[in-house]
C-alpha cells in the first residue's frame, strides 16, 4: 500500500480522536509508518458485528419477557459475552450456567450465586432480578 | 511515582510493547524487526472455536509467542509472572515501579476505558506498558494509542484479571537481561525460516493450506448457514484481518517492512524484491476485504459473489505459497 493511498475515512475511531498506525510505502518504495483515521470496509464490518449484537440483545430481551429465558441470558448478551466467557467470569461450569438460563431454575437461585452474576455484569442483584418485567402470569 | 519512558505508537500491541520495552532498555529495535524475528506472521483457521459467534481465524501466532521467540533468538531474558490474586499482582507491579522497571502487562480489552465503546470486546490478548502510578491512577503506555493514557487502580485490576479465552491472570513481563551485542543476522534468518516453515506446513488448517481451506468453506457458507450468518462470518474475518493491531492486510505490510529492513542488515538484495512482492500480496488482501465488504454491506448474497471472493482468496494462497518457497531459498 502506498502512503497516499492510505484511507482516511470516518470511522468509530474518529469521534474519540483516535488514529491507528499503518505501514505503507513512500515515493521511493521504502517502508514508513502513517496514521489512518479509518477505512470503510472495516467500519462496515464493525457495524455489522454491532448490529448483530444488538439483534441478539433484543431477541434475548423478548425471550425474558415471554418467560422463556432468565435475565442472565439478556445480561450476557448485553455484556457481549457468550456462555464460555460468562462461565469463566462467575467461576461455574458451563452446564450450570446454562441451567440458570431457565426461568424456573433462576427463580430458586440463592443470593450468593446471584451476586456472582450481578458482579460479572457490574449491576446489583436487585437489578438483575427486577429490571425486566415478564409478561407471563 | 513515574519512570522515564518513551512512548512510540505501533501497529500491533505485542510488537509495540516488546519494541518499546527494549528501546527503553537501550536496545534499539523496530516494530517490524520484532515481528519478523519473533515470527509473528501466521495463518490459522479454527472452525471448531467460535469468536464473537463466528469461526476463529487468526493472522498471527499465539499471544506471548512473538516476544518469547524474539528473546530466545536474541539471547534476551524476559521474566514473566502470573498471579492468582489481585493483591499479589498489584504488589509485584508496584514493586517493579519502585525499582524503575517499566512493566509489560497482558490485559483484556473489554474494560479498557480509553478504547471507543465499539472496540470493547472480550479479547484478552492485548498488551500495554505501565510506567508509573499516582494516588488514583496507573500511567499507561498503550502502543496502539497515539499518546500515553491512564487507568484507575480499579480499572487496571479488571483488565489484568479479565476472564475467558487467554485470560491474562494478571500476567506481567519485563526484560531482565539484555546482552551488549546482539546478533541480528542469525536471529533474522531463524525468524524467517520459522515463518516459512509454518506458512508452508503440511497441515490443512495452517498457513497457505489454511487459507485454501477457508476459501473452500466460503463457497459453502451461504448454502450451509444462510445469508445472514454467512455475511456475519465474512465480516468477522475482515475484522480479524484489518482491525487495529494488524497494520493492514493481515500483518502483510509489517512483514514487508521487516523484509526491507532485513535486506539491508543481511545485505541481501533478493529480500528487497520479496518485500515488494509481499506488499503486493498485502494489497490483494486489502482488495479481498473491499470485495467482502460489498457483500455484507448489501446484505445480498448471490452464490457467485461468494465464489468470486473465494477465488480471490485462493489466488492469494497460491501466490503466498510461491512467495514463501522463494523466501526460504533466498536465505538458504
Amino acid at each position: 500500500m502506498e502512503k497516499e493511498k492510505v484511507p482516511q475515512d470516518t470511522s468509530n475511531l474518529t469521534k474519540n480522536n483516535v488514529k491507528e498506525l499503518l505501514y505503507a510505502t513512500d515515493e521511493n518504495g521504502d517502508y514508513t509508518t502513517t496514521l489512518s483515521s479509518g477505512w470503510e470496509p472495516k467500519t462496515i464490518a464493525l457495524s455489522n458485528s454491532i448490529e448483530d449484537i444488538n439483534e441478539r440483545i433484543a431477541e434475548a430481551k423478548l425471550q425474558v419477557e415471554n418467560g422463556e429465558a432468565s435475565p442472565i441470558c439478556y445480561y450476557m448478551e448485553l455484556n457481549k459475552m457468550d456462555l464460555t466467557i460468562l462461565a469463566s467470569y462467575v467461576g461455574l461450569w458451563k452446564w450450570r450456567v446454562k441451567r440458570h438460563f431457565k426461568p424456573a431454575v433462576f427463580a430458586k437461585l440463592n443470593d450468593k450465586t446471584l451476586k456472582k452474576y450481578a458482579d460479572a455484569f457490574a449491576i446489583s442483584v436487585h437489578e438483575l432480578k427486577n429490571s425486566i418485567k415478564t409478561n407471563a402470569n | 511515582m513515574q519512570i522515564n519512558f518513551t512512548h512510540h505508537q505501533s501497529a500491533h500491541c505485542e510488537n509495540g510493547v516488546a519494541s518499546n520495552l527494549l528501546k527503553n532498555s537501550g536496545l534499539n529495535i523496530s516494530e517490524p524487526m520484532v515481528f519478523g524475528i519473533g515470527s509473528g506472521l501466521f495463518f490459522v483457521y479454527l472452525p471448531f472455536i467460535k469468536v464473537n459467534h463466528a469461526p476463529a481465524i487468526s493472522y498471527r501466532t499465539l499471544p506471548g509467542q512473538i516476544f518469547n521467540k524474539l528473546a530466545s533468538r536474541l539471547n534476551l531474558k524476559i521474566k514473566r509472572q502470573k498471579f492468582s490474586s489481585t493483591t499479589n499482582a498489584n504488589k509485584a507491579l508496584d514493586e517493579n515501579l519502585k525499582n524503575n522497571i517499566p512493566t509489560g502487562l497482558q490485559v483484556g480489552v473489554y474494560h479498557l476505558s480509553y478504547f471507543p465503546d465499539e472496540y470493547r470486546f472480550h479479547f484478552n490478548a492485548h498488551n500495554l506498558v505501565v510506567y508509573g502510578k499516582t494516588e488514583t491512577d496507573y500511567l499507561v503506555s498503550d502502543p496502539v494509542m497515539e499518546t500515553v493514557t491512564t487507568l484507575t487502580h480499579d480499572e487496571l485490576d479488571k483488565v489484568r484479571f479479565a476472564k475467558g479465552a487467554f485470560a491474562p491472570r494478571g500476567q506481567m513481563y519485563y526484560p531482565i537481561q539484555i546482552p551488549k551485542e546482539v546478533d541480528l543476522k542469525s536471529a533474522i534468518i531463524k525468524g524467517i525460516k520459522d515463518t516459512c516453515r509454518t506458512m508452508l506446513a503440511p497441515m490443512p488448517i495452517i498457513g497457505v493450506r489454511g487459507i485454501r481451506f477457508v476459501s473452500r468453506r466460503i463457497r459453502k457458507w451461504p448454502a450451509k448457514h444462510g445469508v445472514r450468518k454467512a455475511n456475519h462470518y465474512l465480516a468477522q474475518m475482515v475484522r480479524m484481518q484489518e482491525e487495529i493491531g494488524t497494520g493492514g492486510g493481515g500483518f502483510r505490510f509489517i512483514y514487508a517492512a521487516f523484509l526491507q529492513e532485513a535486506s539491508v542488515i543481511l545485505k541481501n538484495e533478493e529480500l528487497k524484491v520479496l518485500s515488494k512482492e509481499m506488499t503486493q500480496i498485502g494489497d490483494s488482501w486489502r482488495d479481498f476485504a473491499v470485495e467482502a465488504s460489498r457483500i455484507y454491506k448489501n446484505r445480498s448474497a448471490k452464490e457467485d459473489a461468494y465464489n468470486t471472493i473465494a477465488d480471490e482468496l485462493l489466488d492469494i494462497a497460491n501466490r503466498e505459497e510461491i512467495f514463501f518457497k522463494k523466501l526460504k531459498k533466498a536465505i538458504a
